[in-house]
């Protein structure tokens, strides 16, 4: 009986610091501790303007989740919102009657016009970036990263069309995902792709803990969900609209997984049929939570340290300045011209001089040689 | 005695439990403190704004209504408000730094509205001595990290959207070209000034969320005459200057937002609240600009502090908000009212100019006000009501203030603009063309100099000697030409030339090109819209209509201090030009497709036509038997026997 009481007490005991440890470890169950997006629109042209109000619309909802500007990379082919043909001006919206402001007044494109290249894009995923590139340009996640990857634009049967002129294949896609794995830069990723014919984008993958869903099947066509009279073109694809549907009763603290996810916009929504594919994903993606891609974890350290800052010296300058004239016109009447640096002829010069030596001496033969020298 | 042993041992166990797991809970906290951290350096956040008016120094002398006086009013002894004290030393030496805000309203004759915002922060710090500068309070880090590493003596950039008519609007406080402009002034320490533009190009493209690593040594040219330094210097080399412009960059709320985020106050408070990007972008005309150079503290200029001034110029068109009364207010034209100055700044002020209807006849401006200011800008004596934020009765009883003006009559015409310039493409076809350049000189009697400064990109080839300059007519003859020629996919053309423009009349400067054919690589994806040429500059010394005041260190409004005046018969003027938009010869991009399909269906029509009439052997054949026939023939099959 003792021992009953005392095992209860120790249950009890051990019970309440549990607590807290489970729910920390459930936190920490996916094994990352941040949270990256990258999201590109691949489509130039105004009549493409829903592909960037796709990518708007996961950005803004990535961004209400948590991540940090810092942590997106927004590529957009094209600029819809400053657009001349854009009735309202730094707006992009997604529901016609012009009821979600996708643009919004707080948002960074990193990547934008010709910029969007398939160079540029491999270059941001692998890393291998030249070294003047801006911190907000790259892309730099660690082994505990959890990546999101949006696509949009238009597509065929294993390949993305960018900018209209040149392409990306779902090979060159599944080697830059296994680069990333071998150079440890990402702990799981979710990539998500909405064009036509999708599911062949992610065929090709074999690299592990990826998880891939894509719009429509090999075969099918992802179709555009309402055009708007007043701007005149479609805002949004099926897949996205409805996604974003979703991922607006998705709020941080939420408990939903992919399996929702999975089941965003059947058949009878999108027309096309949405495919997924999980096989080369760890864990089970009923575990896998949305926010675990889409939201993110903040880590905070408290410190308790305290840092002196030491004056800067100040130092008296003696000599008076004075603003330069911003037009001096007798200074530049007179401007020496400048010294040009003495290059060695070109080659052509050389060319030719050889040439006219070559002929002298051919005509006159050898034996002057022994005159000039 | 065994329950006793029973209770200790139980007692030992729970300590032991408890033990176990305190130190399990410090160990996961210890365990997760050694995961990496992303604590990335956010270079646009807004580090101290929080901080609230510490050393903001109070705005006593805003009460006083000053009006404008050509005598020097007193000197150093005013040391006003905005210059920090540089003969008062506290023990330890701080840097000090001040922040000033203005919002200058006036109304066009056109009937559209000129707002241009400006931000001023200076500093008395000094990034280039060895110790680095670590603590930063109104300066932003992310600019302050950029002087510093990449030894930047000045540094202004632009990002504009849309063309500022001269002609109806008059002439701008800060001009800049359409697209993006950034030209900087290297300290005479960088060893490889071309190297240093190249990272730095790269780096401001980050900061600003714009294409600007396009920047590269095919657009970017050094001028040997213009774009002299506007800050203090003595040294003028142009070996440390450099200058590009790209005119297909478009503006958009990207680029706001980041621009927002360098203000001290961000945009919550003070006159940042109006900068609402879908009224701002709804306009005729935007530009949004950063300035960066050193500046005198004083009048004896012994000390230099940075400057660093933001500016926002828009334009606003008359039939935008949709209707027809002439009225403007600021609700109107930003969509919002204002509350409160930004607690940071230590003047917050609003003027809206009045010079054109001193007795209120064309137009009303309400919530009345007394404060009456005049300046000296852009040649011309300029009155203003001021509006003075600071004070808590600008804002009245209902705690926000929204200027309305209400126009009575709509007439008057505007003084023509001294300094006007146009340029197009001339000729047909898509080999050659002609650019023709027009300055216009406004003045009735007096002439001066301008200085032309034209960058071509390679790919249209100049032909200089088709050069002419005339005037009325007649040939006139540049005092300076400085040409550089372009190399293919190095460098672009530099044209720069001083020429003198008489009185009353059109310059025209026609110079012929020839289209190159590019390679079919360096196609842009949309090659059919056209290639830009970006604008020309025109800098020049117009005369002015007043004198001009030449102590520039006086208590003046941002909006006249920022071009430096030396003389006080002429000062200073900028005036950019359209861009060009010409077509290079575009191969045809569908080609192989259609070369393919094309000469597939050739061949395939005629060698299958050709090979059937060779080949193709005629047989007589009998017509096919009856059904009695066919059965009778196959049981004769059947049998080995020949068929009927």
């Amino acid at each position: 009986i003792i021992f009953y009481i005392f095992s209860t007490l120790y249950f009890q005991l051990s019970f309440s610091p549990l607590v807290p440890q489970e729910n920390a470890g459930q936190f920490f169950s996916s094994g990352h501790t941040n949270n990256w997006a990258v999201l590109v629109c691949t489509s130039r042209f105004w009549f493409n303007y829903r592909h960037v109000a796709n990518t708007l619309s996961v950005y803004r909802s990535v961004k209400r989740l948590g991540i940090p500007d810092s942590h997106i990379v927004l590529m957009l082919a094209d600029d819809m919102a400053c657009n001349h043909r854009n009735p309202k001006p730094a707006t992009v919206f997604s529901h016609k009657n012009m009821e979600l402001n996708v643009y919004g007044d707080d948002v960074e494109v990193d990547y934008r016009g010709y910029e969007v290249t398939v160079e540029n894009f491999l270059r941001v995923l692998t890393g291998r970036l030249p070294p003047s590139t801006p911190r907000s340009k790259r892309l730099l996640s660690d082994d505990r990263s959890n990546i999101l990857i949006y696509l949009t634009g238009h597509g065929g049967n294993g390949f993305l069309k960018f900018q209209d002129s040149e392409e990306i294949s779902n090979v060159e896609l599944a080697d830059a995902f296994e680069q990333m794995w071998q150079k440890r830069r990402y702990n799981e990723l979710l990539f998500i792709i909405d064009t036509c014919q999708g599911a062949s984008m992610y065929e090709r993958f074999y690299s592990p803990n990826l998880m891939a869903l894509a719009s429509s099947q090999v075969g099918e066509d992802s179709l555009s969900h309402q055009p708007d009279l007043a701007i005149g073109v479609h805002l949004m694809d099926r897949y996205t609209f409805y996604l974003l549907e979703f991922l607006e009763d998705i709020h941080p603290s939420s408990k939903a997984n992919m399996n929702d996810l999975f089941k965003v916009c059947p058949k009878s929504q999108c027309v096309s049929t949405p495919g997924h594919r999980t096989d080369l994903f760890l864990r089970d993606p009923g575990s896998a939570l949305i926010t675990d891609f889409f939201g993110s974890v903040r880590k905070v350290e408290i410190t308790m340290e305290t840092i002196n800052l030491t004056e800067p010296i100040q130092q008296r300058q003696k000599e008076t300045y004075s603003y330069v004239d911003q037009l001096p016109v007798s200074e530049i009447i007179h401007q020496k011209p400048k010294q040009k640096d003495w290059h060695p002829p070109d080659g052509f010069i050389l060319g030719l001089w050889t040439l006219i030596l070559l002929v002298f001496f051919k005509t006159y033969g050898m034996k002057h040689l022994k005159h000039i020298f | 005695m065994a329950a006793h042993r029973c209770s200790l041992s139980a007692l030992l166990l729970i300590i032991c439990s408890l033990l176990v797991f305190i130190v399990a809970d410090s160990e996961k906290a210890t365990l997760t403190g050694d995961h990496h951290a992303t604590a990335v350096d956010n270079l646009q956040t807004v580090t101290e704004t929080e901080e609230g008016a510490a050393a903001e120094e109070p705005a006593v002398e805003e009460e006083r209504r000053w009006e404008e006086t050509v005598v020097e009013e007193a000197t150093a002894d005013k040391e006003d408000t905005s210059a920090p004290e540089t003969v008062v030393q506290s023990s330890v030496p701080q840097p000090k730094d001040d922040f000033q805000e203005e919002l200058v309203i006036r109304p066009l004759h056109s009937g559209d509205i000129y707002a241009s915002f400006q931000f001023r922060t200076l500093w008395e710090t000094d990034f280039m001595r060895g110790n680095k500068v670590s603590h930063y309070r109104l300066f932003p880090k992310s600019l302050g990290q950029v002087i510093s590493k990449f030894s930047v003596r000045e540094l202004h950039i632009s990002f504009t959207q849309g063309y500022w008519r001269t002609m109806q609007w008059g002439q701008p406080f800060l001009p800049s070209p359409p697209g993006a402009e950034l030209w900087v002034w290297f300290q005479d320490s960088v060893t490889d000034v071309d190297g240093t533009w190249k990272e730095l190009t790269n780096v401001l493209s980050g900061i600003f969320c714009a294409s600007l690593n396009f920047i590269d040594s095919t657009n970017t040219v050094q001028p040997s005459a213009s774009f002299k330094p506007l800050g203090i210097g003595n040294v003028t080399d142009h070996r440390f200057l450099r200058y590009a412009t790209l005119p297909r960059e478009i503006v958009c709320t990207e680029n706001l937002t980041p621009w927002k985020k360098l203000l001290p106050c961000g945009s919550k408070a003070g006159l940042a609240v109006l900068l609402k990007s879908e009224k701002l972008f709804h306009s005729s005309f935007h530009s949004q600009a950063v300035h960066i150079r050193p500046v005198c503290q004083d009048w004896q200029c012994k000390t230099t502090s940075w400057e660093l001034r933001q500016t926002l110029n828009v334009v606003f068109d008359l039939h935008t908000p949709g209707q027809g009364k002439l009225e403007w207010s600021l609700f109107k034209m930003f969509s919002r009212t204002l509350t409160e100055a930004c607690p940071l700044a230590s003047s917050s002020k609003i003027y809206i100019d009045i010079t054109d209807d001193p007795q209120g006849e064309q137009f009303e401006v309400s919530p009345a006000t007394h404060l009456l200011s005049q300046a000296m800008v852009l040649g011309d004596r300029r009155t203003f009501s001021v509006y003075d934020l600071t004070q808590q009765i600008t804002f009245g009883t209902v705690r926000s203030l929204n200027l309305l003006i209400r126009w009575k009559s709509s007439e008057g015409d505007m003084l023509r603009p001294l300094l006007h310039a146009e340029r197009y493409v001339a000729g047909y076809g898509l080999q050659t063309g002609e650019i023709h350049t027009l300055m216009y000189n406004n003045h009735p009697y007096r002439s001066f100099p301008v200085l032309l400064l034209d960058s071509v990109p390679w790919y249209l080839r100049l032909y200089i000697h088709t050069l002419t300059v005339t005037s009325k007519g007649k040939d006139n003859k540049p005092s300076y030409i400085h040409y550089q020629p372009s190399k293919d996919r190095v460098r672009p053309h530099l044209l720069e030339m001083l020429v003198q423009l008489p009185p009353n009349s059109v310059t025209e400067v026609t110079v012929q090109f020839e289209r190159a054919l590019l390679k079919w690589t360096e196609y842009t994806p949309d090659p059919n819209h056209g290639f830009y040429v970006g604008s020309s500059v025109i800098s020049s010394l117009v005369p002015s209509i007043v004198a001009m005041d030449t102590n520039s260190t006086r208590e003046q409004p941002l909006f006249s201090s920022f071009f430096p005046c030396k003389e006080e018969s002429s000062y200073f003027m900028r005036v950019y030009t359209e861009p060009l938009l010409v077509n290079l010869p575009t191969p045809d991009f569908s080609m192989p497709y259609n070369v393919i399909c094309l000469t597939c269906t050739v061949v395939a029509v005629g060698y299958g036509s050709l090979y059937n009439l060779l080949t193709r052997s005629f047989q007589i054949e009998e017509p096919s038997p009856g059904l009695a026939k066919r059965i009778a023939n196959i049981i004769r099959k059947m049998r080995g026997v020949p068929p009927l």
